[in-house]
């Protein structure tokens, strides 16, 4: 942002006071806040007037019918898409449009994509190494050594999510499931606050499912964590809270129950996915 | 792939020395240098085993452009940024080399000139240009033939990296720089020599070029040179930074949401490479004794990813095994039927890629990997056969 806009902002203080690694603030409760967001390219509002909320150790998922604006929300929280107006706040403190993706990340906010992305010429444990937090600039990056702390952490995460026994193989062999759970793994490593998953179970079999419904769930409490997710099973075996997003903004909110006996929400989508299941 | 646990609590800089293939190479380059020092000095020029001087002086021509190679594997092997404009790093290191050497002529030119280089007299210049002086102290010559490759990199490097400038695109525009300044380096007024370079030499640091002795401390300091160039990018490569660069290489978007500045990485590798590339240069020039506009060629640029493709990527030494393999084979070629050469490089080229899609390096892992599982399981092959049957 500009130096003159910075100075004219009397609510805070300027970017290069800012201490650099201010803790998240969650004292009010909420540790994400986005407010009146609004995302338009070439006049196509992607996301319309958005506001959400969510609050610390919170298990969230997020459904809606394809072009709702799901993974444009999930760009502007972790800093990939600029918008148009409205505020992002991490915790009270972070005002997320201030910030590029690096430093997103290291104050706390993973991100898993659609597409499971691990580095498949690493093995399962540099990936884990890569993504832990650490001092992620050149020199102390070269200068590295593998502590056995570090090692322990990671260990600890090869258990949770499952690959201890695959822990030296390269990434590029593991199945569609195992390279979700790995991603899992790497964000975990990141020690993040907030959990964005990105359609987690697509592509999964049976088992698979059930074992990242118990992953996600072990998870919240300890972390944020906010689902996107088309399958309806899945998302009724690990909500507790759900957001339906129509048209780039929120069309309802609440338990499952809630929210699949509102009206609107059937008529724009759970409808037709729930008449295809009776 | 599974060093990490293991070797590297120890220092960054020495972990190399703990691994096998590192240990291989060191041992098959110094064992190389003392055969052909032995064979030069100690075999009498009559028995058909001594190496001549002209020999000693062409190996030392091919360790340097391995040293240029293992610079372009480094980028493109572990970066994944396929460079094809590193011959203008290796040319920039050649030039402060060529410059440092005019100077050592002295007035025993052809114009006697106490200061001025023969082709500045012929130009009628009058005084030394102020990118020329300096360039009689060693230290200061030496200092530049790392600095400059090194400060165009880090120019270039952080406009393009800065601008997410990567793949195809990226690769254009080391060709274009790469041939600008070849057109560059071509006019007189620059004052380089125009498309004559620089050459004449007589000596280096008191040494005289034109003698055996020299010849054969050439080939060696430049087999040294290779030998620490190797171990400083193996512990690039071995490093944390080395995973994020392969991190890099294969899902950039992904490395920067993991919080790693990837432009960062990428023009700190890249300017590594680039000063080893100059290092490189530096060491080619007094061995062949000019420096002219024309190692700034695009042609020789991809020529040095042709050996690097050919010997095998993402192993630093399939870089050298290719310089070396495809120079011998340039020699031999062009001495026996000289318009057969790019004939044969593009045969080879093609053989290469289709049997060898991982180079002659490959080759190597592929043959070790099937001992190793042949030892491991002995019976595998029969049951293969079950199999198939």
């Amino acid at each position: 942002m500009s130096l003159l806009q910075s100075l004219s902002q009397r609510d805070r203080v300027f970017d290069f006071m800012a201490p650099q690694a201010s803790p998240v603030d969650v004292r009010h409760g909420p540790i994400l806040y986005m407010e009146d967001v609004t995302v338009s390219f070439d006049g196509f509002k992607a996301i319309n007037n958005l506001n959400l909320t969510i609050n610390d150790g919170e298990l969230r998922c997020i459904i809606g019918p394809n072009g709702a604006g799901k993974t444009t929300m999930m760009d502007i929280i972790t800093g990939k898409t600029r918008p148009t107006s409205g505020s992002v706040w991490f915790g009270s403190r972070h005002n997320l449009l201030h910030m590029n993706e690096p430093d997103i990340a290291s104050l706390g906010i993973g991100r898993k994509f659609q597409k499971p992305t691990v580095f498949e010429a690493l093995s399962v444990f540099e990936n884990l190494e890569l993504a832990m937090a650490a001092d992620k600039r050149i020199f102390p990056t070269l200068t590295a050594r593998m502590t056995g702390e570090i090692k322990d952490r990671i260990d600890d995460v090869l258990e949770t999510i499952g690959l201890t026994a695959l822990r030296h193989q390269p990434a590029g062999i593991l199945s569609h499931g195992q390279k979700q759970w790995l991603e899992i793994g790497m964000l975990l490593m990141q020690r993040p606050r907030l959990l964005l998953v990105d359609e987690p179970v697509a592509g999964m079999t049976e088992q698979e499912m059930e074992r990242t419904a118990e992953l996600l769930t072990g998870l919240a409490g300890k972390q944020s964590v906010v689902v996107v997710e088309h399958d309806m099973g899945f998302v009724r075996s690990i909500a507790r809270q759900v957001t339906v997003l129509h048209q780039g903004s929120v069309l309802a909110e609440g338990t499952m129950d809630q929210v699949s006996s509102d009206p609107k929400v059937i008529e724009v989508y759970l409808g037709a996915d729930d008449e295809e299941a009776a | 792939m599974s060093l990490t646990t293991e070797s590297s609590t120890n220092f960054w800089l020495t972990r190399p020395f703990s691994e096998r293939s590192t240990q291989i190479f060191l041992g098959v380059l110094l064992a190389a240098l003392a055969l052909v020092t032995i064979l030069h000095v100690a075999v009498p020029p009559d028995n058909p085993l001594h190496v001549g001087a002209y020999t000693v002086n062409l190996f030392g021509k091919y360790l340097s452009y391995a040293l240029l190679a293992v610079a372009v594997d480094l980028v493109w092997g572990y970066l994944g940024i396929l460079s094809l404009g590193h011959g203008a790093f290796f040319a920039i290191g050649g030039y402060a080399m060529g410059m440092y050497l005019m100077r050592q002529i002295g007035d025993r030119g052809t114009y006697g000139h106490p200061v001025l280089p023969d082709f500045m007299v012929f130009l009628n210049w009058d005084s030394l240009p102020w990118f020329w002086h300096g360039f009689d102290m060693a230290w200061f010559a030496f200092a530049m033939v790392l600095l400059a490759p090194g400060l165009l990199a880090l120019v270039f490097g952080f406009l393009a990296f800065r601008s997410r400038v990567t793949g195809v695109y990226l690769s254009i525009i080391t060709q274009a720089l790469t041939f600008a300044l070849m057109l560059a380096f071509f006019r007189n007024e620059m004052g380089f020599g125009g498309n004559n370079g620089l050459t004449d030499f007589r000596e280096i640091v008191g040494f005289d070029l034109r003698s055996d002795a020299t010849r054969l401390g050439l080939f060696l300091v430049t087999g040294v040179a290779l030998a620490l160039g190797y171990i400083l990018c193996r512990a690039i490569v071995t490093s944390k930074l080395g995973r994020v660069s392969v991190a890099t290489r294969d899902a950039e978007a992904r490395t920067r949401f993991l919080g790693y500045r990837v432009e960062r990485f990428q023009l700190f590798v890249f300017v590594v490479s680039a000063m080893l590339a100059g290092l490189a240069g530096a060491l080619y020039v007094p061995q062949v004794g000019i420096i002219n506009p024309s190692e700034f060629s695009p042609i020789f640029s991809i020529e040095i990813v042709l050996w690097v493709a050919l010997g095998g990527r993402a192993t630093l030494y399939g870089a050298v095994i290719g310089a070396i393999l495809v120079n011998y084979a340039k020699t031999i070629f062009t001495g026996v039927m000289p318009d057969a050469w790019l004939f044969a490089l593009g045969a080879m080229f093609v053989l290469v890629t289709v049997f060898l899609p991982k180079g002659v390096a490959g080759l190597f892992r592929y043959l070790k990997r099937r001992k190793r599982d042949d030892s491991a399981n002995p019976d595998h092959q029969q049951t293969s056969k079950e199999a198939s049957a």
